[in-house]
């Protein structure tokens, strides 16, 4: 009741919503970089809200189901073929003993999200089945796929009750407005920097991952310095680095942190953001908190309503 | 108690700030709001991280709005004035100086221009509070080591340092709950498992508590090694009245 990992792609990981309530202790929260396309995958093969499931970046992995199963995938278009036949990220389907699966280069978006129905086999540690790749926890021996690997799943799937879903997926396409809210640290920057920071275009470098994304741009100006006594970082949280440039911080992001914080990502902006590579562009815009915790809670309800 | 500031963190998050300093007054007091947080056990909270100067906190704006956080806090803080102060707890953690387990501590002596033994006690000979815990799980930002026996980090990090690792790197001291790259100078180890994700406290300690370091021999490291490894090993805590001896302040 596995499948078999043959290629694992560029980073392949297992992650769910996240581990949370242990930030104070030092361990980030990690979990998927898109959360709406990871719910999404679970919805469609069938899973509760919160299962863990595979996320690929850039470049999918090849694998081989050793058992039957239904699989639902989700995010990022990798160009991928069951047994040489395309399938789409937004649909469900079976898959017997024996099928490859191969996946390509991401086309359209950065991750995608595969889950089977039931789950992955590995253990829940601290509350959550989320790869902490700094700390070598959690997923599949707390860390990433790799050739060989074989990864068992939890149930036993019938796929003789299987009836297709199809969900729509939507990802960024060309410059993207991200929103965000002022502060905590906004004070540290001089109103020019404040409107070079609202104002420019800037660009997601090589040098991102799943802790965070460097963006290269106009130099945002500090009143003294950006350096800080270190307080707590969320998943959204942007920094301004000592050489002038911005650091989204991601899931896998550090706990704490001692680069001032001129603005966060609101919540409902992180799964378009989790989908962006490097290369490409994105602007920042301020909303208001009233918007942002209302555009937040329509995010939960629309992931609610998929299962 | 201090002004503080109601930092939003974007809108799961909000900062609780008592100024831009490092003291253990300011400390104290995000520690009090940090238990006092726990002990209201709202719902909607999902994570409170205390550091040197303020207090995060993490909530589902399904259950709260930002503006009632606050609103909930500001009323929090008004009655947190003439409230306690935290307890002191202080844990025991045994540490092998020099040897294998301290590598840099001959280094320490040129540097220092102290004997290796005056080094220990001096390192030993204090309860540091633990301002925070960050940077790797359990890594505790310690205040409180004694001026004489400051060491510049190592031009050169280290690519591995084993959990356990005892150092003190610039000002400060600390130890390595997990294997990491890093540049403090190495004084000696402390046999415990201080990280164990599988146990219900992954950590011993928390965020305003004290480590003193309890200097123990070679034999000694590795009957309490074998003790930490079959899980038999249950962590010393000193009661509060003996912070006072130890000397807490910075």
């Amino acid at each position: 009741m596995s499948m078999k990992i043959r290629f694992p792609g560029a980073l392949t990981t297992i992650q769910d919503a996240g581990r949370f309530g242990f930030q104070h202790m030092g361990v980030s929260p990690s979990g998927a970089m898109d959360i709406l396309s990871m719910e999404q995958a679970n919805a469609l093969a069938g899973n509760p809200q919160g299962e863990e499931v595979l996320e690929f970046t850039l470049a999918g992995p090849m694998l081989t189901f050793t058992r039957d199963t239904i699989v639902g995938l989700s995010g990022a278009d990798m160009d991928m073929k069951l047994n040489g036949t395309p399938v789409s990220p937004g649909t469900s389907f079976p898959v017997h003993a024996g099928d490859e699966l191969i996946s390509g280069f991401a086309r359209r978006g950065c991750r995608a999200y595969l889950s089977v129905q039931g789950g992955f086999d590995v253990p829940v540690i601290m509350g959550s089945r989320s790869t902490n790749l700094k700390c070598g926890l959690g997923g599949f021996h707390g860390r990433a796929l790799q050739a060989g690997d074989e990864l068992p799943f939890r149930k036993e799937a019938d796929i003789s009750s299987f009836t297709p879903r199809a969900l729509p997926v939507s990802m960024p396409e060309g410059e993207l407005v991200i929103h965000v809210i002022p502060g905590p640290q906004d004070d540290y920057f001089t109103g020019k920097g404040n409107q070079t920071f609202y104002k420019e275009t800037y660009k997601i470098t090589e040098n991102s991952d799943r802790m965070g994304y460097r963006l290269a741009g106009p130099l945002v100006e500090s009143q003294a310095g950006v350096d800080i006594i270190s307080d707590g970082i969320v998943f959204g949280s942007v920094q301004i680095t000592p050489d002038g440039m911005p650091i989204i911080m991601m899931a896998d992001h550090q706990t704490t942190g001692g680069y001032a914080k001129i603005a966060t990502v609101i919540s409902s902006d992180l799964p378009l953001l989790g989908q962006l590579k490097p290369g490409d562009s994105l602007r920042f815009e301020k909303i208001s908190m009233e918007k942002a915790q209302e555009s937040y809670r329509n995010m939960i309800k629309q992931i609610r309503e998929m299962f | 108690m201090s002004e503080v500031h109601y930092l939003a963190s974007g809108d799961t998050a909000l900062t609780v700030d008592f100024g831009n300093i490092i003291s253990e007054t300011i400390n104290q007091q995000v520690m009090a709001l940090r238990d006092e947080i726990t002990k209201q056990n709202w719902n909607g909270i999902v994570a409170t991280v205390p550091t040197f100067r303020s207090l995060f906190i993490q909530y589902d704006p399904c259950v709260l709005s930002h503006e009632e956080l606050c609103r909930r806090l500001e009323t929090l803080h008004l009655t947190l004035n003439t409230k306690h102060l935290p307890v002191h707890r202080i844990i025991e953690i045994p540490v092998c100086y020099g040897a294998r387990f301290g590598p840099d501590l001959r280094d320490g002596e040129k540097l220092t221009g102290l004997s290796a033994d005056e080094i220990i006690a001096l390192h030993s000979g204090h309860n540091y509070r633990i301002y925070m815990l960050g940077f790797l799980p359990g890594f505790p930002y310690l205040g409180g080591l004694d001026e004489r026996i400051c060491m510049p980090r190592l031009a050169t990090p280290r690519t591995r340092i084993p959990a356990g690792s005892v150092g003190i790197g610039g000002s400060q001291t600390g130890i390595y709950p997990v294997d990491s790259p890093g540049g403090w100078r190495l004084i000696g180890a402390t046999p415990l498992t201080l990280y164990d994700p599988s146990r219900e406290h992954p950590i011993p300690y928390k965020s305003g508590d004290y480590i003193r370091f309890v200097p123990v021999d070679i034999s000694d490291y590795y009957d309490i090694r074998r003790e930490a490894e079959r899980g038999a090993y249950s962590f010393r805590f000193l009661d509060a009245s003996a912070v006072s001896e130890g000397g807490d302040t910075l």
